[in-house]
């Protein structure tokens, strides 16, 4: 698999997301400088975590207009499998490549920590190596993670499926208290129509390895090479 | 003196800082009297905060040396070897004034400047830390303080992408009107590719990149180098505002300039910004320098050239490049969309030439700046040393558990999640060991090498004798580096204290850096940067004596690093070092008496190194499952949090004929609690018989409660309820 990575002004997960990625694939990723308009080609794209921009006007709104994003989001609509991690969620938003949008979380502070999240299926390309309904360990660390969309889009998403992942507690029960920053229905991750777009502000990269905690991350690498591969 | 404008009145001598004796000695090296732009310079020059002239010459006792020290003091930040061609950078600074003025931008700057010391010398900055004194909860202003500088600390290192990976928070009284904020930051460097800052070579172009220049910040280092009065809050146009982004775009640039072959010396603007970084780069490389303010970008229309040599405006940096590299120089720092200006070239007069508007506006022998600044021998008092305290004049606990209790649930122990959840501490993926434990623990990328970073000081020790606080400071460090099984390296110093012009506080400055020395030396864990905040004080009163000490050590492999966290049944607990006896300046004896008194526990410096060698063979040699220091709150504090942090409950051996109180809360230093399954501990106690190292059972990991004989259980449930809920709901209130 094939895989590149955006690389923004003030990107900074984008190591943590090659490392994942090579682990996986057995080979270095392609990093991409946000100025290229040219992007090589990638079974997978991945936009990391960071603060592209420095978050300044909202986050993503920015780098959502950079000029290797025309190329990004002409991929997308071609099919071309698009992870979001975390900033790279909030760009995805933005591009409208995914509705709705990201907020500041809840109690208005940035959050850092392990939180635990209910795969909602695992039949996309991203989840092959996960269960339906398994709780999984994944960390998150935003001050704009607040998934919002209306009511209409909202049951639209959940109609179709297209809710990723949801924070839940370690039994996977979906509740108030195990809600870190306030997303409507929990929502951790979504997916586009076609489930090749997925943004989630969990970051899957940061449990990818036996040192750090949990390796439940290094999952959604290993799944999508398999997927991908076939 | 037609080409010097304003007239210099003696209230505009006193506005910056000089004495008549100062100002006297200024025109006799410059032989006239200065332009305003010359007084700005050596105003900021001259001041405490740059020049050191109070403390220069006590600091030289600090031992800087060693086998593993590859720089000392004198750069922007320490260098020490770390094997296989890899180096760490670090150092900590103190940003304390600006940080009670504007809590939010204080700490943010503070952090930013750090991690720019680091990065200017060609390392990747891999973790921060910090050490936070606030005022007593009750104050009016400390809830609002807390939160700004955990925001303004979070804010910048999250955008920057560097962890933040713990530190340490006191709340008390004393520093109700004066709070200090230390920020430290390690960075990691290729041992050949060391960027320092001699501008050696004359004709030599002179670029200034990064951000642009305005107003902000003028003054810093003189504001930071007087007492707070009344209307000091009125200072706040002079602290500087931060830009995390601007700043993680010149970490990458630099990094990538520094991978071609263009730089001849770097130095970051930070206090006292173009002023202080083109005299010390000129003065270490032997040479002048000519500046053309004309081409400095800035933000602000009609800026003079007192302005801009005096402005702090942040994420900047002044390069001297080899000939003919601006070009190449130029490329990496647009890609980054940056500011590049060619503003001057090294010269052959020995002088700073400051030009602006077709006029010269300063023209200063560098010697001056940088070298005739007063140095001052201030007369000091030493403190009288307080009488050591018997445990039986501490009044004993009728439930040794419901101490337990109120004391994890107090402000001193209470846990300090609702600050290091604000902080990114995983990004870069090499955290290893997260903020809780002894000492962060970070590996060094690619590899299995960690690096284990403590912050510590124990300001009530201090305060009653800051000989042999600043002693167990260093000694605390060196032992929680020693929990993680490390072997620590060196450590830099943030030497927060009041007005050296008084001689009680010289006394406790003189003191300090005695009882430093002496522990550095005994564990061979040099001083290699550091940074000194005098006139730490507002209307006369200081802040207790509070020389904080940040260590690094090394782990050879991180696979056999321990944590606190007692994770296996079955396992016998030791206390490794000697019974607890002394409860002078403990927290033990502020929640029974109410004060703090008598003499701070001594610290045996041969003990503690015979004690910390030996556990740390312990825990190389995989025979422990989990290992504690024992500081703040005594013995059973530490089995407490080691029990909470896995999650297994402890039932304790009956105490030893000794002042119940005193075994379970004194605070006698050099001690450790280890885990090891109980044929291992068997073998421990044997071993440790052998080498003189006193070691005792004291209980065993099983249940979920706390158990000791003759009293009602505690379930982990609760004493980590009452360990959660302190600082949320501080924070939380109204």
């Amino acid at each position: 698999m094939k895989a590149a990575v955006i690389v923004f002004p003030g990107s900074n997960c984008d190591r943590d997301a090659a490392v994942a990625l090579e682990a996986a694939t057995g080979r270095p990723p392609a990093m991409v400088w946000h100025g290229d308009a040219e992007l090589p080609k990638s079974d997978l794209i991945v936009l990391p975590g960071g603060f592209s921009y420095g978050d300044y006007l909202r986050s993503g709104a920015m780098a959502a207009h950079s000029p290797v994003m025309h190329e990004v989001i002409k991929r997308a609509k071609a099919g071309t499998p698009v992870l979001g991690i975390c900033n790279g969620f909030q760009v995805l938003t933005e591009a409208r490549l995914l509705p709705g949008v990201l907020m500041r979380n809840a109690s208005l502070k940035f959050i850092c920590k392990d939180v635990h999240l209910r795969v909602e299926r695992a039949d996309t390309s991203f989840t092959g190596r996960y269960r339906k309904g398994e709780v999984v360990k994944f960390a998150i660390a935003h001050k704009d993670g607040s998934y919002f969309a209306d009511d209409e889009t909202l049951a639209h998403l959940e109609g179709e499926g297209c809710v990723a992942f949801r924070y839940c507690d370690p039994q996977g029960n979906v509740s108030g208290e195990a809600n870190p920053n306030g997303s409507r229905n929990n929502i951790a991750g979504i997916y586009n129509e076609t489930c090749t777009v997925l943004g989630l502000m969990p970051h899957p990269e940061r449990l990818a390895d036996p040192a750090l905690f949990g390796t439940d991350g290094a999952k959604m690498f290993t799944g999508l090479v398999e997927s991908l591969a076939a | 003196m037609s080409k010097f404008l304003q007239k210099i009145t003696p209230e505009l001598i006193a506005e910056h800082g000089f004495s008549g004796d100062e100002y006297r000695l200024l025109t006799a090296v410059l032989g006239r009297e200065p332009s305003i732009t010359e007084l700005g310079i050596f105003s900021v020059m001259w001041s405490e905060h740059c020049s050191y002239k109070s403390s220069k010459v006590w600091l030289r006792h600090l031992p800087a040396k060693g086998p593993q020290v590859i720089q000392g003091p004198g750069e922007n930040a320490g260098v020490v070897d770390l094997g296989d061609g890899q180096a760490a950078v670090f150092k900590m600074e103190s940003h304390n004034h600006p940080s009670y003025i504007e809590p939010y931008q204080g700490a943010a700057t503070g952090v930013g400047g750090i991690m720019r010391d680091v990065f200017t010398m060609g390392a990747r900055p891999i973790a921060n830390m910090n050490a936070l004194r606030f005022g007593a909860p009750d104050h009016p202003k400390t809830r609002h303080l807390v939160a700004g500088v955990v925001s303004g600390i979070g804010d910048y290192g999250n955008c920057m992408g560097v962890p933040t990976v713990g530190g340490e928070t006191n709340f008390d009284a004393r520093y109700n009107d004066n709070i200090l904020v230390n920020a430290m930051t390690v960075g990691l460097v290729d041992a050949e590719r060391i960027f320092k800052s001699a501008a050696k070579g004359v004709g030599l172009p002179v670029v200034y990149v990064g951000s642009k220049t305005g107003r902000d910040g003028i003054h810093g280092a003189t504001m930071a180098s007087a007492e707070f009065e009344e209307a000091s809050a009125e200072k706040r146009p002079t602290v500087q505002v931060g830009d995390p982004f601007t700043e993680k775009l010149l970490l990458e640039a630099c990094l990538e300039l520094m991978q071609k072959d263009a730089i001849v010396a770097i130095q970051d603007m930070g206090a006292a910004g173009l002023t202080s970084s083109s005299v010390e780069m000129a003065d270490k490389g032997g040479v002048g320098i000519d500046l053309d303010l004309d081409r400095v970008p800035t933000r602000e229309t009609a800026m003079t050239a007192y302005e801009m040599m005096l402005s702090e405006s942040q994420e900047r940096m002044l390069m001297v490049l080899k000939p003919g590299a601006e070009t190449s120089a130029e490329r990496v720092f647009k890609k980054w969309e940056l500011d590049f200006a060619v503003v001057g070239r090294t010269t052959d007069t020995g002088k700073l030439v400051v030009r602006h508007n077709g006029a010269v506006q300063a023209d200063i022998p560098l010697s001056a700046l940088a070298h005739a600044a007063p140095v001052y021998e201030r007369p000091w008092t030493p403190r009288p040393k307080p009488m050591p305290i018997a445990p039986e004049d501490v009044p004993a606990p009728n439930s040794v558990l419901g101490v337990l209790e109120t004391m994890m649930g107090s402000r001193h122990l209470s846990s300090r999640r609702w600050i290091w959840e604000q902080y990114d501490h995983m990004v870069m993926a090499d955290t290893v060991q997260r903020p809780g434990g002894d000492a962060a623990v970070v590996r060094v990328h690619g590899s299995q090498k960690g690096l284990a970073i403590s912050c510590d000081v124990t300001p009530r020790y201090c305060a009653a004798d800051p000989y042999q606080g600043a002693k167990q400071a260093v000694a605390e460090c060196w032992r929680n580096l020693t929990a993680t099984g490390s072997d620590p390296l060196a450590i830099t110093d943030c030497m927060n204290f009041g007005n050296p012009e008084r001689p009680e506080i010289m006394g406790e400055f003189v003191a300090a850096v005695k009882g430093m020395a002496e522990a550095c030396t005994a564990l061979s864990f040099p001083v290699v940067s550091g940074n000194v905040s005098l006139y730490n004080e507002t209307n006369g009163v200081a802040i207790p004596p509070t020389p904080a000490v940040g260590g690094i050590g090394l782990i050879p492999d991180v696979a056999t690093m321990a944590t606190i966290a007692l994770t296996r049944d079955g396992d016998v607990l030791i206390l490794i070092g000697p019974e607890g006896s002394h409860l002078g300046q403990s927290l033990y004896q502020e929640l029974a008496s109410g004060t703090y008194e008598g003499a701070p526990p001594h610290v045996d410096l041969d003990a503690e190194r015979q004690t910390g060698d030996f556990v740390r063979g312990l825990i190389r040699t995989g025979r422990v499952s989990a290992a504690h220091d024992i500081s703040d709150g005594g013995l059973l504090v530490t089995i407490a949090e080691m029990a909470l942090a896995g999650g297994r409950g402890i039932t304790f051996e009956t105490a030893p004929e000794a002042p119940a109180h005193a075994v379970w809360f004194g605070e006698d230093q050099g001690r450790y609690v280890v885990a090891a399954a109980p044929d291992e501990a068997t073998r421990i106690l044997r071993d440790a018989s052998k080498a003189r190292v006193p070691a005792r059972v004291v209980g065993k990991a099983t249940g979920e409660t706390l158990k000791l004989p003759g009293e009602a259980p505690l379930s982990l449930d609760v004493l980590r309820a009452a360990h959660e809920r302190w600082l949320p709901i501080f924070m939380g209130g109204s």
